[in-house]
C-alpha cells in the first residue's frame, strides 16, 4: 500500500512537474515570439540622424542638460552601429563615442577625446556603467536583439488604458549589470512603454518609460521621452529626441575609426 | 613659421570659399593657473620661491560641410614669470576634406599616434609644447599634408611636414627650468627648420585588437641637450623611426604595447607595455576605479624611462559633475630613490566652469638621473577653466 502511495505521489510529482515545464516552454515559445515581433516591428529604417537632449536629475532635485547627436545604421543579423556625439557640457563638446554593437559578443566601443585628438578603446565587457553620468547604462542605449535574453512571456494586461504583452526577458550574458527586466510591449506596434530592470540582487533598481510615440517611414514607431527614475538612489534622467530623420544615407564608412575623428 | 601659417591661411579662405557657406561655430576656453611650488630654489635667478601664476585662451572656430571641414584653433598664455611660458601658437589651421573611402588635409593640426598612458613613444609627428603642461600631453602645431585610404586591409596614412618647430622649454625666469641658460638650437640639417618631413602609418583593427605601424624620417622632435659650463644647446638631429602600437581587448583587460627603433644621432630600442584594467560599479556605487601598470624599457642608459614602472588608479565618481581622480606613480627600478609620482583630479561647477587640480612629486639621489633636476621641483597647480 505504501509502495503504491509512494508510486503513485511520485507519478504525481512527474506529471506536475512535466506540466510545468510544458507551460514553462510555451511561455517562451510565446514570449520569444511577441521579442521578434518587436525586432521585426523596429527594422528596415536603414539608418538615422538624431538630436537629443539629456537631463540629469539628482535626489536633491539639481538639473544638468546635456546635448548630444546621434547617428544610427541599422545592421542585418548584427547589432547596429552607432555614433554619438557630445555637444555639452562645453568641456566635453567635441568628444565622440563609436559603438558596433553585437548579438553575443561584447560590443566594440571606442572614444574620441578631441583636446589629445586621440582614440580610445574601452573594454566594453562590463557595460553596467552608466552613460555620461546620467542613468542609463551603457547596455541600455545597445541595440536590441534576440540573442540578447531568453524569454518569457507572462501575461496579457492594461497600462495606463493600453492593451500590453509583459514580457519578463532575462539577459543571457553574465556581465549584464541586470538579472532580469519586465517589458510591457504595446500590442499596437510590438514596441516597449515601460521597463523594469532588476539590479544583481533581483530587487528592483530602475524603470524607464517610453512616452510621446511617433510614427516614421510608414511603419517605425519610435519613443520621442524616454524617462529612466532610479528608484534606489532616486536620480532620474530624460532623454528627448528633438530631431529625427531615417534614411539619410549613411554608409558603412561612416562609422569608423576615421569618422570618429572628424566627427563634429 | 609665419609664412607658413600665411600659405595655410590663404589655402583655408580659398576652400572655404568654394564649399557652401555653412555658418562658422565657435567655442573655446578661458583659463587661470597658479602653481604653487613645495621648495625655494636658491639659484642667482629670477625664479619664484613659491609662487607662479599665468592665465591661458584657446579659441576654436569650425565650419562643417558634406564633404569637410574646416578648423581654426589658436592659443596663448601669460605667465607671472617666465618669458618662455609666454607663448602663443597656431594650433590648428586645417582644411579637411573627403570622398569615399579618402580623407585629404591641408594646414597646422596635431595628430596622435599610440596607446600607452605613461610615455608617448611612437608619437612624433607634433613637437612638445612643454612649457604648456608639464605632462609632456600638450603639442604645438605642425604644418602637414595628409592623406589618408581607409581600406577594407587596414587604413594608410601618409603625411608631408614641411617645417620643423623647436620644442619650448622653460626659462630660468621661471620654475621647472634647465640647470644653465639655454641658448639658441642647433641642427644636423643645414635646412634647418625648413626641412620637409615625411611619415607613413597603416592601422587596423581585427576583432579585439587595433595594430598601428608607423614609419618617420626627418628631424628628431627630441633635442639632444649639449651641456658647456654655463649654458645648454638644444641639437636636433635627423631621425627614421620604425614604430608599432597593438592594443588588444581581453575581457576587463586593455593590453597595450608600444615600441620603437630609432636611428638618430645614436640608435636605439624603446618599449612601452602594459595593461588598464577597470571595475565598473565598485562598493555597490556607479563608481568605477581603472588599474594600470606600464612597464618601460629604454637601451640608453640615461634615458627617462630606461626601466621604470608606471603604477596609476584612475577613479571616475560618474557623476553629474565628472569628477575624476588619477594617482600614479613612475618607479625607476634600478634606483629606488628615483620616482616621480602624479596626482590629477577635475570636475565641473556648472556647465561651463570646469577646476582641476595637478600635482607632482619628485625624488632622485643620482646627479646623472634626469629626474635630478627635478628633485626640488614639487609643485601643485589649480587651474579654473570658463568653457563658452
Amino acid at each position: 500500500m505504501k509502495i503504491i502511495f509512494k508510486t503513485a505521489l511520485a507519478a504525481g510529482l512527474v506529471a506536475v512537474s512535466l506540466l510545468n515545464s510544458t507551460i514553462v516552454l510555451a511561455d517562451q515559445d510565446k514570449g520569444l515570439e511577441l521579442a521578434k515581433l518587436r525586432k521585426q516591428a523596429d527594422s528596415g529604417w536603414q539608418d538615422s540622424q538624431a538630436s537629443l537632449t539629456m537631463e540629469l536629475k539628482n535626489a536633491a532635485g539639481d538639473t544638468s542638460l546635456r546635448k548630444l547627436r546621434i547617428k544610427s545604421l541599422e545592421i542585418d543579423n548584427d547589432g547596429d552601429k552607432g555614433l554619438t556625439i557630445f555637444d555639452t557640457p562645453r568641456d566635453v563638446k567635441g568628444t565622440a563615442f563609436l559603438n558596433h554593437s553585437h548579438a553575443v559578443e561584447p560590443d566594440d566601443q571606442w572614444l574620441y577625446l578631441p583636446a589629445l585628438k586621440r582614440v580610445k578603446r574601452i573594454a566594453s565587457r562590463n557595460k553596467s556603467g552608466p552613460f555620461m553620468g546620467s542613468e542609463f547604462a551603457y547596455e541600455d542605449l545597445s541595440s536590441f536583439e534576440l540573442e540578447k535574453y531568453t524569454f518569457h512571456f507572462i501575461e496579457e494586461t492594461m497600462l495606463d488604458n493600453q492593451p500590453v504583452y509583459l514580457l519578463e526577458q532575462v539577459p543571457v550574458d553574465r556581465y549584464s549589470g541586470y538579472t532580469k527586466q519586465r517589458v510591457w510591449l504595446a500590442k499596437t506596434h510590438y514596441q516597449p512603454l515601460k521597463v523594469e530592470y532588476y539590479d544583481r540582487k533581483n530587487t528592483l533598481l530602475k524603470t524607464l518609460e517610453l512616452q510621446d510615440y511617433q510614427q516614421y517611414l510608414d511603419k517605425i514607431w519610435r519613443a520621442n521621452k524616454l524617462v529612466m527614475n532610479n528608484v534606489q538612489t532616486q536620480k532620474a534622467t530624460t532623454l528627448t529626441t528633438t530631431e529625427l530623420v531615417f534614411k539619410t544615407g549613411l554608409r558603412g564608412n561612416d562609422f569608423n575609426k576615421a569618422s570618429l575623428k572628424r566627427a563634429r | 613659421m609665419k609664412h607658413t601659417a600665411l600659405c595655410s591661411a590663404a589655402v583655408l579662405l580659398a576652400f572655404s570659399h568654394w564649399a557652401d557657406a555653412e555658418p562658422w561655430q565657435q567655442s573655446g576656453e578661458i583659463q587661470v593657473q597658479q602653481r604653487v611650488f613645495g621648495h625655494s630654489v636658491d639659484r642667482a635667478n629670477d625664479a619664484p620661491a613659491h609662487w607662479q601664476g599665468s592665465a591661458m585662451v584657446e579659441p576654436h572656430w569650425h565650419q562643417v560641410n558634406d564633404t569637410s571641414l574646416t578648423s581654426i584653433k589658436l592659443f596663448a598664455r601669460i605667465d607671472s614669470h617666465d618669458k618662455e611660458r609666454t607663448h602663443w601658437d597656431i594650433r590648428e589651421l586645417s582644411y579637411l576634406t573627403y570622398w569615399d573611402d579618402y580623407e585629404f588635409k591641408i594646414g597646422i593640426d596635431k595628430v596622435f599616434w599610440g596607446v600607452t598612458e605613461s610615455q608617448h613613444l611612437v608619437d612624433v609627428i607634433n613637437q612638445t609644447d612643454s612649457v604648456e603642461g608639464f605632462d609632456g600631453e600638450d603639442k604645438l602645431g605642425q604644418p602637414m599634408a595628409q592623406f589618408k585610404a581607409v581600406k577594407d586591409i587596414g587604413t594608410f596614412d601618409l603625411w608631408l611636414l614641411p617645417y620643423f618647430r623647436e620644442r619650448t622649454l622653460p626659462s630660468s625666469e621661471g620654475r621647472l627650468a634647465l640647470p644653465a641658460p639655454v641658448l639658441d638650437a642647433k641642427y644636423e640639417s643645414s635646412s634647418e627648420q625648413r626641412t620637409l618631413d615625411f611619415a607613413m602609418r597603416y592601422s587596423h583593427t581585427i576583432e579585439d585588437w587595433d595594430i598601428g605601424l608607423s614609419y618617420f624620417d626627418g628631424t628628431n622632435r627630441d633635442p639632444y641637450l649639449l651641456y658647456s659650463s654655463e649654458s645648454i644647446t638644444p641639437f636636433y638631429a635627423q631621425m627614421w623611426q620604425l614604430g608599432a602600437d597593438i592594443q588588444g581587448v581581453l575581457g576587463d583587460w586593455l593590453i597595450k604595447f608600444e615600441a620603437i627603433h630609432r636611428d638618430s644621432l645614436e640608435t636605439h630600442f624603446a618599449m612601452t607595455t602594459g595593461f588598464e584594467y577597470t571595475q565598473v560599479g565598485i562598493f555597490d556605487t556607479v563608481m568605477d576605479l581603472g588599474w594600470i601598470a606600464e612597464y618601460s624599457f629604454d637601451e640608453r642608459d640615461n634615458a627617462p624611462n630606461q626601466n621604470d614602472l608606471f603604477v596609476g588608479w584612475r577613479i571616475a565618481l560618474n557623476d553629474m559633475d565628472g569628477y575624476e581622480v588619477l594617482f600614479g606613480v613612475n618607479q625607476d627600478l634600478d634606483s629606488h630613490r628615483a620616482f616621480s609620482a602624479k596626482l590629477e583630479a577635475s570636475g565641473r561647477l556648472s556647465d561651463s566652469w570646469k577646476w582641476q587640480l595637478d600635482a607632482w612629486a619628485f625624488a632622485s639621489d643620482q646627479p646623472s638621473s634626469p629626474l635630478y633636476i627635478l628633485k626640488d621641483e614639487d609643485f601643485i597647480e589649480v587651474s579654473l577653466t570658463y568653457y563658452f
